[in-house]
């Protein structure tokens, strides 16, 4: 479904991701861990063409994005979720998310959107910048959904955000794999949220995946080994 | 008594004198607005534009007196959607040619479209000659009302300003219920962002400077109805121009009317009173003096940082 191949990428002369390969199923949670300055973001943003890509593959669906401009790739069904969320703040939420509709939606906001995040509808009218950081990020994820993607990204989700939120932000990322055949890939620091939901566990350690484990046979200590400082 | 009624209607002609300013300086702003506050371009050249309009009505003019002269009493409509897709038109390509390889290079983009506003200067100069010219003003925009004994309204500042008032709430419209504005105003925030949710930034960013440039091209069309159109019509504005985004607030399209109102009136009204240029001083004085103590400019979106 969603499938990288001796992906490499970096800033200026210094290579950051090193020839990572990386094969999703449709429906599967994929959660890649690490340190900070380990190339997760970097990894995220070169699949959004954000930053140039050096060598490697992209393929969604059987189709290779690779050398698609960012706007094309969404439209080819990846969506993101940056770190720090990113939300348009002296924009309404509605139009927040409207934002990422595409131009057949004709500005209106699926029902299930709606639902799965209810906040969201009480707050249309409310200035992005006026929430709070767990209401931003439901909303980058709702702006990320309404592209109607095929893959989510989501860099980081729970950084900055209290904790009665981030279990809120897991089930609805399980309602919303189950609701619509999504791929979700996940970056995150937090062991106990990424438990929660993912189905395979990678570790990336200066750019190269060095673990990789089904959720029956992870092992919590293993892996917080990589993350502790 | 009778001073005072005069003084009444001279303040009533000279405020009306003052609204047909703020209506050209509006428009010319509204253009510059959308530019300079939301893709962060300061156009040196957008007075150019204005003078395109101009000569655009110009030839319409001497086109329909020549070869269709029963149309003669509506050239002017036609003028102005002409001025207004003959500017856009050039916009789009200067923005295609130049202003696209020159983004997050302000000092860079100031300087070329200068050097843009010298050339198109000098071409002005070369077609259509140094001496000023202006077309015929059909017969129902010329003359005035009579409202009272003492105070006329001319008809053309009329027009005009109904002309502005159509324009700015067509641009109102397009900035806050249009997917195109929505794309702008997401742009404007967060270029990366926009992207990745699928906005293809580079059609905005042409698609805004084209507009703001044929407005400035209405502009121009209005512009022949209260002066006659030279080479350098258009660069007698710039400055103002930029007085008035900055003054309302880069971001904001309310700022900038309520900016190009004050401006254009405070201008106007002092001109009858001194001279033209002591008018002018005050009146950068006090912007100036407002810009130190509110440097944001007048109005501006206030959100949690």
């Amino acid at each position: 479904m969603f499938k990288i191949s001796q992906l490499a990428s970096g800033y200026g002369q210094s290579q950051i991701l090193h020839e990572l390969d990386l094969s999703v199923e449709k429906k599967e949670i994929v959660a890649v861990m690490g340190r900070n300055g380990m190339g997760k973001s970097t990894l995220f943003r070169s699949l959004m063409g954000l930053l140039p890509q050096w060598g490697g593959s992209i393929e969604v669906d059987g189709k290779d994005v690779s050398k698609l401009d960012t706007h094309q790739r969404v439209a080819s069904g990846i969506a993101y979720v940056p770190q720090g969320r990113m939300i348009f703040p002296s924009m309404t939420v509605l139009e927040n998310i409207q934002t990422g509709l595409p131009a057949s939606a004709k500005g209106v906001v699926p029902e299930d959107l709606y639902a799965l995040f209810p906040v969201l509808h009480d707050m249309r009218k409310r200035k992005g910048g006026n929430l709070s950081g767990g209401q931003q990020q439901q909303l980058a994820i709702a702006r990320a959904l309404a592209t109607n993607p095929k893959v989510l990204l989501l860099d980081e989700p729970t950084e900055g955000i209290q904790p009665s939120i981030i279990k809120d932000i897991a089930r609805s990322l399980k309602e919303i794999r189950n609701m619509r055949d999504l791929t979700i890939v996940v970056s995150e620091q937090v062991l106990s949220f990424t438990m929660e939901i993912a189905d395979r566990f990678l570790v990336i350690e200066k750019g190269r995946f060095v673990v990789e484990e089904k959720r029956e046979n992870v092992d919590e200590a293993t892996i917080s080994r990589y993350l502790s400082v | 008594m009778e001073w005072l009624s005069e003084f009444g209607a001279i303040a009533a002609m000279q405020g009306f004198n003052g609204l047909s300013v703020f209506c050209v300086l509006l428009l010319m702003a509204l253009g510059l607005a959308i530019i300079f506050g939301q893709m962060g371009v300061i156009n040196m050249a957008h007075g150019e534009f204005l003078t395109i309009g101009a000569y655009t009505t110009f030839i319409v003019a001497v086109l329909t007196e020549r070869f269709a002269p029963a149309f003669g009493p509506y050239y002017f409509f036609l003028a102005i959607v002409m001025s207004f897709f003959i500017a856009g038109a050039i916009g789009w390509v200067v923005e295609w040619a130049m202003i696209s390889r020159l983004y997050h290079r302000p000092l860079d983009t100031l300087l070329a479209t200068w050097g843009l506003s010298l050339i198109m200067q000098q071409i002005f100069r070369s077609v259509f000659g140094a001496r000023e010219v202006s077309a015929n003003l059909p017969e129902w925009l010329m003359g005035s009302l009579q409202l009272t004994d003492t105070i006329e309204i001319p008809r053309n500042g009329l027009f005009v300003m109904g002309l502005t008032i159509l324009l700015t709430a067509t641009i109102f419209l397009m900035m806050y219920r249009s997917r195109w504005g929505l794309q702008v105003r997401a742009t404007v925030q967060n270029r990366a962002m926009s992207r990745a949710v699928g906005i293809n930034t580079k059609r905005v960013d042409r698609m805004t400077f084209a507009l703001g440039c044929g407005v400035a091209g209405v502009a121009g069309a209005a512009f022949t109805t209260i002066g006659s159109t030279g080479p350098t019509s258009g660069s007698l504005y710039i400055v103002d121009t930029f007085l008035v985004v900055v003054f309302g607030g880069a971001a904001s399209l309310l700022g900038t009317i309520a900016s190009a109102f004050s401006i254009a009136q405070a201008q106007s009204i002092m001109e009858f009173f001194m001279s033209g240029s002591m008018a002018k001083v005050l009146t950068l004085l006090t912007v100036v003096g407002i810009l130190m103590l509110r440097p944001q400019g007048l109005f501006s979106i206030k959100v949690r940082k």
